[in-house]
């Protein structure tokens, strides 16, 4: 895995465990390396750890074991230096209603120990466009406007990594949009930005580089870019009248694997190129006497690929579990 | 040391009182003067004089003390539990301040609020009751050390508390009935001498004592053991506080 603290990295996890008293693990040995400057899309079903991870990154939970480098400073030992460059957006709508907007983004400034900088925060609001409601008590404003202003807190000392806890969760389209640039204009100023979300097209839309969860464990961490490459690939299925046992040796030079317990050959080939060799490949199974019920095509999206990923571990996890038994 | 960040936590608590100002501010001291008139300018006249005192004098001190047991406590654990309740509590945790600072934010503001009602309610109950105080250093010192003390134990109980009612319990099933039992309306010496030695158990005794003859130069139990006895309670109060911060108990799973 991904471990050690090179020299672009601005955040390091390194083999995290964590139990709860209920005896729930919710990590189970996560090691990540953050990028500085990077978008990082966490990706996972619920439950999965994501936010216990990024709770455990900010302070809010405890460890049961490996560390966390933000910075290159120890989270836990020099927890000062570490949080002081952390903005956190958590996923509820946690606001103290009976404040005003003012009076909030200023308490989260002066909680990390800056001193008061009237203009930044105008221009944090002004961004957000929360400035006309800056009097507001925040229990008047729309869960939207809510929203934007757990954002604002979180800029309110100028972090140098934001965590975004499922931002668009229950946000209407255009507060996407908005928080989409905002993003990306953070990023611009070198903003690492670690956001989390059920949101596939979110992660494509947004990420530089992606990490999938489950069940406590990191499957897999990779460029988005490559990911993407994934998906120009389709794959064809020729569904089978009679099944087989492995793929005929006269075809071993195509890439195909048998599925659904040898009633279909799946072939996978470029989208982009010039020649698919399909109709070779007909050509031949149809010499070879293998008679074919139905073929479709499809094209493989991220989705695709994360639930795939998802679901191929759990039946692994499940055989080996079996064999245990 | 996060200077900023105490000031935050502390502004914030303060801002807290003013916007809630009928319930931190006129309520405590509408329902204690309520006291000095009853019995203090009513009944009180028709009273005979406790350790030379008369008896709307002599309760002053122990109303004071009543009152600020109650205002710490209901302050402070109001103080954290509502950030752990609707969950804001999350950006104290995640923000670049030590356990001490928090403690000193959320404490010290309860503190400043229950000493100020203090005072407040020293001013009010002479509107009804002439009193002396012979001893005003030690005035005070009695009411910021009560203050910071039972802040810290309302603090705890704000930590403790996973409900209201758990808010609620000790202050009214404990505190009160202690100070009530603590000599608040009466000398010590007044009650049958078994349970003058059953009082002694009552650590508000000690609390309202001291704070008495820091009024009149009177007082149940010598000074020095009102003094000692007021310090125990604050070691224990931070104690505990510094326990729930290093396990991190109902704070930080």
């Amino acid at each position: 895995m991904i471990v050690g603290g090179s020299v672009d990295s601005i955040i390091v996890v390194d083999n995290l465990t964590k139990t709860y008293e209920t005896g729930f693990r919710a990590l189970k040995g996560v090691s990540l390396s953050i990028r500085r400057g990077e978008i990082f899309a966490l990706l996972g079903p619920n439950g999965a750890g994501k936010t216990t991870m990024i709770s455990i990154i900010c302070g809010l939970v405890n460890a049961s074991s490996g560390r966390v480098l933000v910075d290159g400073y120890d989270n836990v030992r020099e927890y000062r230096k570490a949080r002081s460059r952390i903005g956190l957006v958590p996923q509820e709508l946690t606001n103290n209603m009976f404040d005003s907007v003012w009076a909030t983004v200023r308490l989260s400034r002066g909680l990390f120990g800056k001193p008061r900088n009237d203009a930044l925060l105008e221009q944090i609001l002004r961004d957000l466009s929360l400035w006309d409601k800056r009097n507001e008590r925040i229990m008047a404003l729309s869960g939207g406007m809510k929203r934007r202003v757990l954002i604002a807190k979180a800029l309110a000392h100028e972090p140098e990594v934001l965590f975004l806890d499922e931002p668009t969760a229950g946000v209407d389209v255009e507060l996407r949009r908005d928080m989409w640039n905002m993003v990306r204009r953070l990023q611009e100023r070198g903003v690492t930005i670690i956001l989390t979300t059920h949101y596939i097209e979110e992660a494509e839309e947004m990420a530089d580089r992606i990490g999938v969860i489950r069940q406590g464990e990191l499957i897999l961490t990779e460029d988005k870019d490559t990911l993407m490459q994934q998906l120009g690939t389709r794959q064809l299925t020729l569904q089978l009248q009679q099944p087989l046992e492995a793929v005929p040796e006269a075809l071993a030079g195509y890439p195909l694997t048998l599925g659904e317990q040898g009633h279909a050959l799946v072939y996978t080939f470029d989208a982009k190129a010039e020649q698919s060799g399909i109709a070779e490949l007909l050509k031949r199974i149809d010499q070879l006497g293998i008679e074919v019920r139905d073929l479709h095509s499809s094209q493989s999206s991220l989705e695709d690929i994360f639930v795939g990923l998802v679901h191929s571990r759990k039946q692994a996890d499940e055989a080996t579990a079996g064999e245990v038994v | 040391m996060n200077l900023y960040g105490v000031k935050a936590i502390y502004l914030s608590e303060m801002a807290r009182m003013m916007r809630t100002r009928l319930q931190s501010i006129a309520s405590p001291v509408i329902s204690t003067s309520l006291y000095f008139i009853v019995f203090g300018a009513a009944i009180g006249t028709r009273m005979t004089e406790v350790d030379g005192v008369s008896y709307g004098a002599f309760i002053i001190p122990g109303l004071i003390m009543l009152m600020l047991l109650n205002e710490s406590i209901s302050n402070a654990s109001f103080g954290i539990y509502m950030p752990r309740f609707t969950g804001t509590i999350y950006e104290v945790l995640s923000a670049p301040v030590s356990p001490v600072e928090i403690v000193v934010g959320y404490v010290g503001a309860a503190a400043t609020k229950s000493v100020l009602l203090g005072l407040l309610v020293l001013l009010t109950a002479r509107l009804f009751v002439d009193y002396e105080i012979q001893h005003p250093v030690w005035m005070l010192g009695f009411l910021i050390l009560t203050a910071v003390t039972f802040s810290l134990f309302g603090f705890i109980i704000g930590v403790w508390a996973d409900g209201f009612e758990k808010l609620q319990i000790i202050p009214l099933m404990i505190v009160t009935p202690l100070a009530f039992l603590g000599g608040s309306f009466y000398s010590i010496t007044m009650l049958p001498p078994f349970w003058q030695t059953v009082t002694l158990f009552n650590p508000v005794v000690y609390l309202i004592s001291g704070f008495r003859w820091s009024f009149y130069g009177a007082a149940d139990v010598h000074i020095g053991v009102s003094v000692g006895m007021t310090l125990v309670f604050l070691t224990l109060c931070t104690t505990a506080v510094w326990w729930i911060f290093r396990t991190g108990y109902r704070i930080k799973p």
